[in-house]
């Protein structure tokens, strides 16, 4: 595989010594001269000087026959257009973007630049699987498909404990798949009755979460630690 | 019509002063507040009691794009001093706001064909100078 990778900071270079280890062919391109000067006495001729939204830098490293195109600079406009020349000019099948500002992953969106790698969200998102807002935790998010799943911990006293799954009245889209009692679960139904202290999986559409935050969560619990 | 200048130096600023005079309401957005200084000197008077709009905050930023009047802009330029920054920002312009005409400043030559050629509005000042510098210099010679 013949991968190009804009930028020779800590992401590119190592990214670069992994992928030339399992044998791939890598140009990484870098525009510092002394950060080039650096990572070339390791990497040698495969990387390369220059400005990687040069649309001539990028023919220079042989962009035309690239199976990869992976733009990990620190700024996330050069990783978008990189990306976006790469896939729309010179029609490159796989490409890698690294997004700097969490905040900017709906912009590669919106320009189709897919994946997009934003580090800073991942941590995030491992926070929030670590340190879990009101006892609730994402499990999967399907943007596309309209779809979350969510584990929490049914709060003391919450308007939930004690009810039978049928008498929750939960809105329209949710759906409880299973309840984790004693270290053992149950696919409940609609007689089974959820008890405080239960983990429970959630299937729901997006942006339902508040209402079921309210079931689930004792009174006074949410918000102010947060 | 509503103008919006993203980056206002040298270019960005001038074109919003006379937008400005011209009758158009002007919103500038800059990340730099010096760029305000310089729409007050350019203009000889303050930019706000003329009745222009100014917005600190980066291209990117979609709070600081709507604080800046992006919904009800009839124009969109940009001209910051990164030709990635402007062909991003214009391309947000263009399709996630819908802005009518929306022109972004690129110096890339290659750059700023190529992206004529997807449909975007650019200006290249450096194809500009090229070109009238290969004028000049044979008629001189």
């Amino acid at each position: 595989m013949y991968v190009i990778i804009a930028g020779a900071g800590k992401v590119g270079w190592n990214l670069a010594r992994e992928l030339l280890e399992r044998g791939d062919e890598v140009t990484v391109i870098e525009q510092d001269r002394r950060r080039y000067l650096t990572v070339e006495q390791e990497l040698e001729h495969a990387v390369q000087y220059g400005d990687a939204t040069e649309l001539w830098v990028l023919e220079r490293a042989g962009i035309q026959r690239a199976d990869l195109v992976v733009a990990v600079t620190g700024d996330d406009e050069d990783n978008l257009i990189i990306c976006q020349v790469a896939k729309e000019k010179y029609l490159c099948e796989r490409i890698i973007a690294r997004c700097n500002n969490p905040r900017n992953l709906t912009h590669f969106k919106l320009l189709g630049i897919q994946p997009a790698v934003s580090a800073t969200d991942l941590i995030l998102r491992l926070i929030e699987h670590e340190v879990p807002r009101y006892g609730l935790v994402h499990l999967l998010d399907l943007p596309e498909e309209r779809l979350e799943i969510i584990e929490l911990v049914v709060g003391d006293g919450c308007k939930a404990a004690g009810r039978r799954v049928a008498d929750l009245s939960l809105p329209e889209g949710v759906l409880v798949i299973s309840v984790l009692r004693d270290g053992s679960g149950f696919v409940p139904g609609a007689d089974s009755v959820v008890e405080a202290g239960d983990e429970v999986l959630i299937v729901l559409d997006p942006g339902l979460e508040g209402d079921i935050t309210q079931l689930f969560v004792a009174n006074g619990a949410s918000g102010a630690s947060a | 019509m509503f103008v919006l200048v993203v980056g206002s130096g040298r270019v960005g600023s001038s074109v919003a002063t006379s937008a400005l005079r011209a009758g158009h309401t002007v919103s500038v957005l800059d990340e730099d507040p010096l760029s305000h200084e310089r729409l007050d000197v350019e203009l000889g008077r303050s930019w706000e009691d003329a009745g222009g709009r100014f917005t600190i905050g980066t291209a990117l930023e979609l709070d600081a794009l709507t604080e800046a009047g992006i919904e009800e802009a009839d124009v969109f330029i940009a001209s910051t001093d990164g030709d990635n920054t402007n062909l991003v920002v214009a391309q947000l312009a263009h399709r996630r706001f819908d802005v009518p005409k929306v022109i972004a400043r690129v110096l890339d030559p290659r750059r700023a064909a190529w992206y004529a050629e997807q449909g975007l509005h650019t200006i290249c000042p450096t194809q500009i100078a090229i070109e009238q510098l290969e004028k000049a210099a044979l008629e001189i010679g």
